[in-house]
């Protein structure tokens, strides 16, 4: 069940339309920058297969240059509390 | 809702933030509002008002909270100071309260082993210990050195305790290695301590300078809101002036090297060439400025017992005129490696009438051995053309601690100093003593150690017994080896109050587990004179305690309960209001309690309601009396002094045998040692391990490429790290740089402890060292 976070980069102009394209897709949530060409992406999938079938539909979305991963977290990998917060 | 549920929310809200820290440090003024509708979804977080406690910016943060656990961090759209941004330190910052090696028991050395003890026993063994020194040794035996990171009550009760109730001056603070000549530059320049600006300066000015202050890696946020301007309002040009090329060079409109020491000898050629063109503001400088000249030559201070009192003496214009004959720009260009034409230009944008200029320093211009004269004789450049407490014209001195300004200066946690005035003065020490509830014998007239002598008054025995709270000097002390070895002595007794493990709680005989930043109430002073009250917003783990309780704690062992006598459950408040009565006046007035409470922060003076933004300038600052656009009212001639200093060198410069300088600093990503934020994975995982910047030219002869190890080796010790050629910074040729955050690699082994004769400010920028491929 991988939430993940990025910053995407939009084709030059296409901005809105990443926006709302990313947006439309189900498990994904995006906000734009307000002033800087860049939108932040966080995902959240139940699990791989799913989380796999949206890396295609990702990679299929015209207006996106490029993708950015900043954060992942999955909690096969994460069990308890104290996961992101360890050295 | 489930909790699973809001689980996953919260870690979609980190995501988020993650990502939006990340885009912030790659875009320096970027900002999201699309951010609360994701924020919304979060659900069950509850927020709550902080100041970030990783650098003196004093950033407004809001901290989620779910449960009795802090989980996330935004900016503070309330804040005037970030107005919603943080930086990548500030975003994952209540990370750093769950590293698993987190201190949660009080430990004490038996048989040579530290053993876990109830916090009571160790408290009990202090009091104990503290006593019985005193009674072998004298009241002067015994020594607390405190921090910047000091929330306002732990400086005040740890004053309280040991100057008021003990009688002894051993009270010292890290900020005496940060920010000492910042204060008696403003001392020696304004007979007043702290800026006279603000950061809204930012918005207003047209020039900027930072004098060796590296903004975009030390002050995120403001650099950030200086990049902001310039796009904004389009006239608006950053100049660096630095020793070494960093990212705020990269993103400056011009960068301007100079060799280390030598910005001395550049701030008088710049006043120069503003006579000789007579950019002087006459008028200005006719009612408001009057010239001193103080004593030259005045040493180090690397030998024991060192002393030095100034002697200033009155000289007018035509005097400092002349003085200023040895600065011409070809003769500078010699020494400092700035180009007369640089020299000219520079002095151009401070002397135009039309442009606001805004000079930027901290660390560069502080940790210098003549950092008092560094920082006088800026102040002169704005004082001859009068660009100075008027909104974007301000000399601004930025601390590097959240509560260098709140805890240090303001409090006075320094052995000279009381929360009013200074020990020397007897009106000071009978104010002291009222409001403290003590005899006014009990303020010894005489300051004692300032932060090095302390340790080497430890090494020597003078001191037996020193109480280390916040801090971590056994990384952080220049010439490390010697206060190390002193430390470890027989017959010292070392009590260290700590949140990690550290080297310096490595030579502890007692380790009392503190609370960290939102774990307990209290409150911070930033760079701008901002007081940030924050509430207890998380529990403190295990046995964990404020620094401030555990001083009362101990205070009442010791018999002192009539001046310690608050309960747990509202110290807070009782102290900041005790404390307010050493500042009841225009110049300086405190917020009440409840207006801090209420507020993300209140700028002092706070007078009738108001704050005050500018000060010496009567549109903003209630204390000016004298009826003229100016009043600079801290010296008694109500004028701001302009100091005839020379350029004198550093204290040891490379030569033959150690041919490079050594400049030691900081990164983005660490705040000072790393204790905190190496525990961070996001923040260790993007700055690992230290390493020395090398200029390629000088990597290439001595045959090393990125990575390899190199020794840097000085007359104090030695220390080897991996090189970094062409990284984020670049010094010049025959210089290397190294950032201090990483216990493997302790560059001050081999740092000089050298240090402003009038501050007592060590100097980790400059010392000479040879290098070997290891
Ligand atoms: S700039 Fe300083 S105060 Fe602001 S978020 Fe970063 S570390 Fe915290």
């Amino acid at each position: 069940m991988p939430i993940l976070g990025y910053i995407a980069s939009p084709r030059s102009g296409a901005k809105k339309e990443l926006l709302q394209e990313l947006n439309a897709l189900q498990y994904c949530e995006a906000f734009p920058a307000d002033n800087v060409d860049i939108l932040i992406l966080v995902t959240d999938t139940p699990d791989k297969e799913t989380e796999a079938m949206l890396q295609q539909q990702l990679k299929d979305i015209n207006a996106l240059e490029s993708l950015s991963m900043t954060f992942g977290y999955n909690n096969e990998l994460h069990e308890g509390e104290r996961n992101d917060n360890e050295a | 809702m489930t909790m699973k549920l809001d689980r996953r929310s919260f870690i979609k809200s980190a995501a988020a933030t993650s990502a939006i820290a990340t885009a912030a440090s790659l875009f320096p003024g970027i900002s999201f509002a699309g951010w609360e509708k994701l924020e919304d979804a979060a659900g069950m977080i509850t927020w709550h008002k902080a100041p970030c406690r990783f650098c003196g910016t004093g950033c407004g943060v809001l901290v989620g909270v779910s449960g009795e656990r802090a989980v996330a961090v935004k900016g503070d759209p309330n804040c005037s100071v970030n107005k919603g941004l943080c930086c990548v330190k500030g975003y994952h910052s209540v990370q750093a309260l769950y590293g698993k090696d987190r201190i949660t028991r009080a430990k004490v050395r038996k048989n040579g082993e530290m053993v876990e003890v109830p916090i009571t026993e160790a408290l009990d063994l202090i009091a104990a210990k503290m006593k019985e020194t005193i009674s072998s040794h004298g009241k002067d035996s015994v020594a607390v050195y405190g921090s910047g990171q000091w929330t306002i009550p732990d400086g005040y009760v740890a004053s309280k305790l040991f100057k008021g109730c003990i009688g002894t001056n051993n009270v010292e603070a890290n900020a005496r290695l940060c920010m000492a000549s910042a204060v008696t530059g403003f001392m020696t320049s304004f007979g007043i301590d702290e800026p006279m600006g603000c950061y809204e300066d930012i918005e207003h000015a047209n020039v900027f300078v930072t004098w060796g202050n590296n903004m975009a890696e030390m002050h995120p946020v403001l650099f950030s809101r200086m990049l902001a301007a310039r796009k904004r309002n389009g006239d608006v040009e950053i100049i660096d002036f630095a020793t070494r090329t960093t990212r705020t060079s990269q993103a400056a409109d011009k960068s301007i090297l100079f060799k280390p020491q030598t910005d001395l000898a550049v701030a008088n050629a710049i006043c120069h060439e503003i006579i000789r063109n007579n950019w002087v503001n006459r008028d200005f400088v006719n009612k408001h400025v009057s010239f001193r000249k103080g004593l030259t030559n005045i040493g180090y201070g690397v030998e024991d017992h060192f002393q030095f009192q100034d002697k200033p003496e009155g000289i007018n214009f035509a005097e400092f005129e002349t003085f200023l004959k040895d600065y011409t720009p070809e003769r500078v260009e010699k020494i400092s490696g700035v180009s007369a034409r640089d020299i000219r230009y520079l002095a151009s944008l401070y002397g135009d009438p039309k442009k606001k200029v805004t000079s930027f320093w901290c660390m560069g211009m502080n940790q210098h051995t003549r950092g008092t004269w560094i920082n006088n004789l800026v102040y002169n450049i704005h004082l001859l053309v009068g660009k100075i407490s008027t909104p974007g014209n301000s000399p601004f001195s930025l601390t590097g601690q959240p509560s260098a300004c709140g805890t240090v200066r303001e409090v006075g946690t320094l052995t000279h100093k009381l929360p009013h005035g200074v020990v020397m003065n007897e009106h000071d020490r009978q104010m002291a003593a009222e409001i403290w509830n003590v005899p006014v014998e009990n303020i010894d007239p005489k300051p004692t150690y300032h932060t090095v002598e302390m340790f080497r008054a430890l090494d020597r025995g003078d001191i037996r017994f020193i109480w280390i709270q916040v801090t971590n000097p056994m990384v952080t002390m220049p010439k490390l080896k010697r206060y190390r070895d002193g430390a470890l002595k027989e017959d010292r007794f070392i009590v260290v109050s700590d949140v990690y493990p550290t080297p310096t709680t490595d030579v502890a005989d007692v380790i009392l587990p503190a609370a960290m930043w939102i774990e307990q109430e209290g409150m911070f002073g930033n760079s701008e004179r901002r007081t940030q009250h924050f509430d207890e917003i998380v529990p403190p783990p295990g046995e964990a305690m404020s620094d401030t309780w555990q001083l009362i704690e101990v205070a009442r062992r010791l018999g002192y309960e009539k001046q310690f006598p608050w309960s747990r459950d509202e110290y807070i408040g009782k102290i900041w209001e005790e404390y307010r009565r050493f500042h009841d006046s225009p110049k300086h007035n405190m917020a009440p309690y409840e207006v801090l409470r209420a507020r993300p922060g209140v700028q002092w003076p706070f007078v009738n309601g108001r704050e005050t933004r500018w000060r010496f300038n009567p549109k903003y600052d209630p204390a000016c009396t004298s009826g003229e656009d100016f009043h600079f009212y801290g010296h008694k001639d109500n004028r701001a002094w302009i100091w005839a200093r020379p350029y004198e060198p550093a204290a040891e410069s490379p030569d033959q045998e150690y041919n490079f300088w050594l400049n030691t600093g900081r990164v983005v990503e660490h705040w000072h040692t790393g204790s905190m934020t190496r525990r961070v994975p996001v923040l260790h995982n993007a700055m690992p391990s230290s390493y020395v910047e090398i200029n390629p030219d000088d990597a290439a002869e001595l045959g090393v490429v990125n990575g390899d190890m190199v020794k840097i080796i000085s007359r104090r010790g030695e220390v080897a790290m991996p090189a970094s050629i062409n990284g984020r910074g670049v010094p010049p040729r025959g210089m290397v740089f190294v950032p201090f955050f990483d216990e493997s690699y302790l560059i001050n082994e081999v740092t000089l402890d050298a240090f402003c004769p009038i501050s007592k400010q060590p100097d980790y920028k400059k010392c000479a060292v040879r290098l070997e491929k290891a």
